[in-house]
């Protein structure tokens, strides 16, 4: 409830350990230590810290990984929703945000 | 500097006053989308054709950052188009990408001035950027570096590895802190049209439209929309970890309505500021939507959050704000004329 932790169990975060070929991409992108290497495989050890940023997706080379990649911003789902598009920081009306 | 190519800019490792102002002006959001550099590429020292090459975005502050740290060292930095975005937001929308990564290595020709074909990247550029794409298309092979500038020099003495430390996006006081500035600056606007409306609607009452009673009633109404702005804006950002949550919506309604508790409690002492309890109560319902709704917008700027988390945050804090703003506007309305 307290600290800097988001929403639990709401994550879109998925990993195919079949597909895994142990190169610790995933591990060296994350910015929130999702992943630990497990006996030369990747393995998801804490999925409510991921924030989908999608950085590990982009850098698997065996494509293992899945993730509905976003910016966790309201503003941005707000500017989407006005405009009917995905959320987007793209705040073209807006020059002073993000 | 001469260079097998011509002439490359070279920049200076240590930040003059210009560039602090600089920095602190965009903090206030004065001018942030131009604050740029033109990409290319750029020297630190005297770099020669084995020294490493650092890639970093076209916002003048990610260079700033970056080239402060390397005082006395020799790099080569190469900065990206990224329309004036940092690194991190840069990449989120892509404009840090592969695709820009591959044609600026062209544009510059780096493979003629650098004899090697390593890239350094920041680690948070990964969001934008797959270096198994850069490889197999350019023969370029990426190596992320740490999360934060101030870490480079050990990530470079140590052999080019992170310590698993480097790679945690965290987010402290100091970073809530210094972002202070810039959220009130863009919540400004909304805080200047919610003031108009209620100056407007200050003059009624049960005996018609007084340009008088806009003296008095607007000036409280003003003091709870400033209590609102701040409590959602500065003071639950910096709160975050210690206000209850995990949604940032519950954590700004927690402060606006301990903001607008305080204010309002100088009433049941005796004789307070406001002119009935209807006019009391309504705020207590607008200060924490408003403080809420900014809280929540807070998202963007904080380091952790999920697009999914966000959404799910909305679907149950937006109706709430909706509904808690309404209502208390009606109450105010309400109030105005008994």
């Amino acid at each position: 409830m307290f600290g800097l932790r988001y929403l639990t169990h709401v994550v879109t975060l998925e990993l195919d350990e079949q597909k895994c070929n142990g190169c610790r991409m995933c591990v060296e992108v994350c910015p929130h230590a999702v992943f630990e290497i497990v006996e030369k495989r990747a393995k998801i050890i804490d999925r409510d810290a991921c924030m989908e940023c999608g950085a590990c997706a982009m850098n698997c080379p065996e494509g293992a990984l899945v993730v509905n990649a976003g910016v966790g911003c309201a503003t941005a789902v707000i500017t989407g929703a006005i405009r009917g598009t995905e959320p987007t920081c793209d705040c073209a009306a807006d020059p002073d945000c993000c | 500097m001469d260079t097998p190519i011509g002439k490359i800019p070279r920049v200076k490792a240590r930040l003059t006053s210009r560039d602090w102002y600089g920095s602190w002006k965009v903090r206030w959001a004065i001018g942030r989308t131009r604050y740029r550099v033109p990409p290319g590429l750029y020297a630190v020292g005297a770099p020669t054709h084995e020294s490493p090459v650092l890639v970093t975005a076209n916002y003048k502050m990610s260079l700033d950052l970056l080239r402060s740290e390397l005082a006395g060292h020799d790099a080569w930095i190469m900065v990206l188009d990224t329309k004036g975005i940092n690194v991190w937001c840069a990449a989120g929308k892509g404009t840090f990408g592969t695709a820009e990564l591959i044609d600026r290595i062209d544009r510059v020709r780096l493979s003629d001035v650098v004899s090697h074909r390593n890239l350094i990247l920041p680690q948070l550029g990964a969001t934008g950027v797959s270096a198994h794409a850069v490889e197999d298309q350019s023969g370029w092979r990426i190596t992320y570096g740490p999360v934060r500038a101030g870490d480079l020099l050990a990530f470079l003495r140590a052999g080019r590895k992170a310590t698993p430390e480097m790679r945690r996006v965290r987010f402290p006081l100091f970073n809530r802190l210094v972002l202070v500035p810039t959220e009130l600056a863009v919540s400004s606007k909304y805080l200047l049209i919610v003031a108009v409306c209620f100056l407007a609607l200050s003059g009624l009452g049960s005996t018609g439209y007084s340009v008088h009673q806009i003296q008095a009633v607007g000036s409280r109404s003003l003091l709870m929309l400033l209590a609102a702005y701040f409590a959602g804006a500065a003071v639950a950002p910096v709160l975050l970890p210690w206000l209850p949550g995990p949604a940032f919506s519950l954590k700004g309604a927690f402060v606006g309505l301990l903001a607008a508790l305080v204010i309002i409690s100088r009433d049941w002492a005796g004789p307070g500021i406001f002119d009935n309890p209807l006019e009391a109560g309504s705020w207590l319902l607008m200060v924490p939507a408003v403080a809420s709704f900014l809280t929540m917008n807070y998202t963007g700027s904080s380091t952790y959050t999920s697009l999914s988390g966000v959404r799910r945050e909305m679907h149950f804090a937006v109706p709430a704000q909706i509904g808690a703003a309404t209502i208390g506007v009606v109450v105010w309305v309400v109030g105005r004329f008994i």
